[in-house]
């Protein structure tokens, strides 16, 4: 593999292609990181989206996206990425159409459709070996529709479906683990808030080919009731509390890209968040602190 | 050309072969499941050009024929019953993508309960998409039909996916003798495919299928498609006159069947009504003066013409293999529309619903409904509809029962 163009911050691409005035929300996570991803990217893409938050970057007239864009629907984008990329492989062997008008096919999908109804297209589209990236910006919850729970939720989160005591009593689904076990050409993690982490991360997949998959976690201010300021900060802490670990899956093997050393305890990224202030007031929930604080130290053993 | 003795769903994938399709997304379910085995077969060996994948649902299947459409190649698909529902969110939305694909549909009755055999539930289901439907008769008729949409699809002023739908069994797995339109005259005919102003290119970025917000541009758009398909009336007359110059068979959108002095009508879609043309020459022979109506188009519906050959009949039986639970035969409620408030308009229609899941219509029936017809007809009085059953059915289902029942009561007993 060729060393990466992305030594320092200041290799960052300095020219931004995503367009501004989208109606996301302020401080939006998921919009942070599609910006970085997109500079790398660039604009010879067809973007296929799935039904959530990002379903409003285009609206009719304007689109922020220098390329392509096609919404399908909730559950098929993968399919939708399908076609798209079939098409233009017919229409190149043809010479129908000219190698420099090819585009990389992208699906752009929320947890919502990433860890649910969009999972068997999903699972389908890697399967057949689609030569393809997927971009799921996770902000754990059903966030277009006012934060219900989904797949996504962590444990003990408020979400408007959770708001009892114990918040969402499910744990997050392992959808790095689920599709590294296809074995696809590239799986990640990645966040907004570690820009040369992720513009490494999609300059890898852009030059590979086959499914190639991009999982960001998206802080959520509405979501996950936090000052649109501190998204940035937010972001950060879940990687150095080890709550969001940052990896790669490459040539069969998992790499963790960003070892937080020492980890900060979890209770610092809880404790900025609406979304989990039922385990420290009236009253702190030692049990469930102490169980979230657990699992996090159980999965870095052996890796840091 | 060549003449076969060939199924409905051969028929089916004849058309798809001739009409040179670059893309075929597939997905199994009985009775389709042969269209796409036939067509992989010739892929495989390479008798035809293009590439299929399985995707792993119809719903997918849909998604990503609209999308390749989308992107600028000829698309080919298909589909059954449960398999149609399955993909219906992307039915809709591949419509408003205004993609010219084509898809046949092998009716087959929904669940519940479930069956593999026909009726149009599934077919109706899709009514109010924005795809065009064209319903078939003959294997002939779904081979040619397959032809007829591409060009229909593909046109200037329509711009619309096409839904071609035979009844499973009756016309998928029944072979009858089919000419094989000789491929350079169908290549002709259907010509190289444009996809216009629809594609997905690095140099001329685009944006398809976005948000709109508020009900007016919504509205603008919907009614876009709607006069879409409307146009698509004119324009399928003109291809079906091309067509018959071309290979010697005229569809014309409404299919008339001894109509010239006819007082009464048999009215329905789909290949039972070779079943009603036969009653119609017995009756004919008993002295009866009645005919047959048969909407080739379903949408756009051909009002027009229907109004025109029902003007100053007597009355009209329609017969509808589907059940709108709650209020009877779609096609009834579909044709009283049309002739509501209209000089002339037959001022008798009476419902029957029949064929359901598979269940013929005997001979015996179709001079039943003439009779009914002609009752009401002298009686002024439209009966109720009928749901065409048989005292020897209601025997046959309540023996079921009975045995239901026993080996309910055996299984209890023995625990």
């Amino acid at each position: 593999m060729t060393e990466t163009l992305f030594k320092r911050m200041r290799d960052l691409p300095s020219a931004h292609l995503l367009g501004a005035g989208t109606p996301m929300c302020a401080g939006c996570g998921g919009l942070q990181a599609l910006h970085e991803i997109y500079d790398v990217l660039g604009g010879n893409t067809v973007f296929v989206n799935a039904a959530g938050c990002m379903t409003l970057l285009s609206v009719y007239p304007f689109t922020p996206f220098r390329g392509s864009w096609l919404y399908t629907a909730m559950a098929s984008a993968p399919a939708g990425a399908q076609g798209v990329r079939d098409a233009l492989d017919i229409l190149l062997e043809q010479k129908r159409i000219q190698p420099e008008d090819d585009l990389e096919t992208v699906v752009l999908t929320g947890d919502g459709a990433a860890y649910g109804m969009g999972l068997s297209a999903t699972s389908a589209a890697i399967e057949r070996n689609l030569s393809f990236l997927y971009l799921c910006y996770d902000n754990e919850g059903y966030g277009n529709t006012g934060q219900q729970y989904s797949g996504a939720t962590p444990h003990a989160a408020a979400t408007a479906t959770s708001k009892g005591r114990m918040g969402y009593v499910g744990y997050k689904k392992d959808l790095f683990g689920i599709w590294a076990a296809h074995r696809p050409a590239y799986v990640a993690t990645v966040i907004g808030a570690e820009p040369l982490d992720l513009a490494r991360k999609i300059e890898t997949a852009k030059n590979l080919k086959g499914p190639r998959l991009i999982l960001a976690l998206a802080p959520c201010p509405t979501g996950w009731g936090f000052d649109p300021q501190q998204s940035i900060e937010i972001g950060k802490l879940a990687v150095r509390t080890g709550i969001w670990p940052l990896k790669e899956y490459i040539d069969g093997h998992v790499i963790h890209t960003k070892i937080p050393k020492p980890r900060e305890p979890a209770e610092v990224y809880l404790k900025t968040q609406g979304r989990f202030a039922h385990l420290f007031a009236p009253k702190r929930n030692e049990a469930a602190l102490e169980e979230i604080q657990q699992r996090i130290d159980v999965y870095w053993e052996g890796i840091a | 050309m060549t003449r076969r003795l060939i199924t409905g769903n051969a028929a089916a994938a004849w058309g798809a072969r001739l009409a040179k399709v670059d893309y075929i997304p597939a997905f199994p379910i009985t009775p389709q499941t042969e269209i796409i085995e036939t067509l992989s077969v010739w892929l495989d060996q390479q008798e035809m050009g293009g590439r299929l994948v399985m995707l792993e649902s119809e719903h997918s299947m849909i998604t990503a024929a609209g999308a390749a459409a989308a992107t600028g190649v000829r698309v080919f698909t298909a589909t059954s019953s449960q398999g149609l529902l399955y993909g219906t969110e992307m039915i809709y939305t591949v419509a408003g993508w205004r993609v010219p694909l084509v898809m046949v549909n092998v009716s087959r009755g929904l669940a519940s309960p479930i069956t593999l055999e026909p009726d149009h539930n599934d077919i109706l289901s899709v009514r109010d998409s924005g795809f065009l439907q064209i319903h078939c008769a003959t294997c002939q008729e779904v081979l040619d039909s397959v032809l007829l949409a591409y060009r229909l699809a593909e046109h200037h002023e329509v711009r619309l996916p096409v839904i071609v739908n035979q009844d499973g069994f009756y016309l998928s797995f029944t072979r009858e003798p089919v000419d094989i339109p000789d491929a350079e005259l169908a290549s002709r005919f259907v010509g190289d495919f444009d996809c216009e102003n629809i594609y997905f290119r690095a140099s001329a970025p685009e944006s398809h299928a976005v948000v709109v917000l508020g009900g007016s541009p919504y509205s603008y758009f919907r009614y876009e498609n709607h006069l879409a398909a409307l146009e698509a009336l004119r324009v399928y007359d003109e291809l079906a006159r091309e067509f018959a110059e071309l290979f010697g068979r005229h569809y014309q959108a409404l299919e008339t069947y001894r109509m010239e002095d006819a007082e009464l009508v048999f009215f329905m879609l789909g290949c039972f009504a070779t079943k009603a043309k036969h009653a119609v020459d017995r009756l004919r022979s008993a002295g009866w003066k009645i005919g047959l109506l048969r909407p080739r188009l379903f949408r756009p519906f051909p009002e027009a013409a229907i109004r025109v050959a029902l003007r100053g009949k007597q009355g009209v039986a329609v017969i509808d293999q589907n059940l709108s639970m709650g209020k009877g035969g779609v096609l009834h409620a579909e044709l009283a529309s049309v002739l509501y408030g209209h000089a002339d308009a037959p001022p008798m229609l009476v419902s029957f619903v029949g064929g359901l899941g598979g269940r013929d219509i005997s001979a015996e029936e179709f001079f039943e409904m003439a009779g009914v017809l002609m009752r009401a007809v002298d009686e002024r009085c439209a009966p109720p509809p009928r749901l065409l059953y048989t005292e020897d059915e209601l025997r046959e289902v309540r023996k079921l029962q009975a045995i239901a029942h026993v080996e309910r009561l055996a299984g209890e007993q023995h625990i």
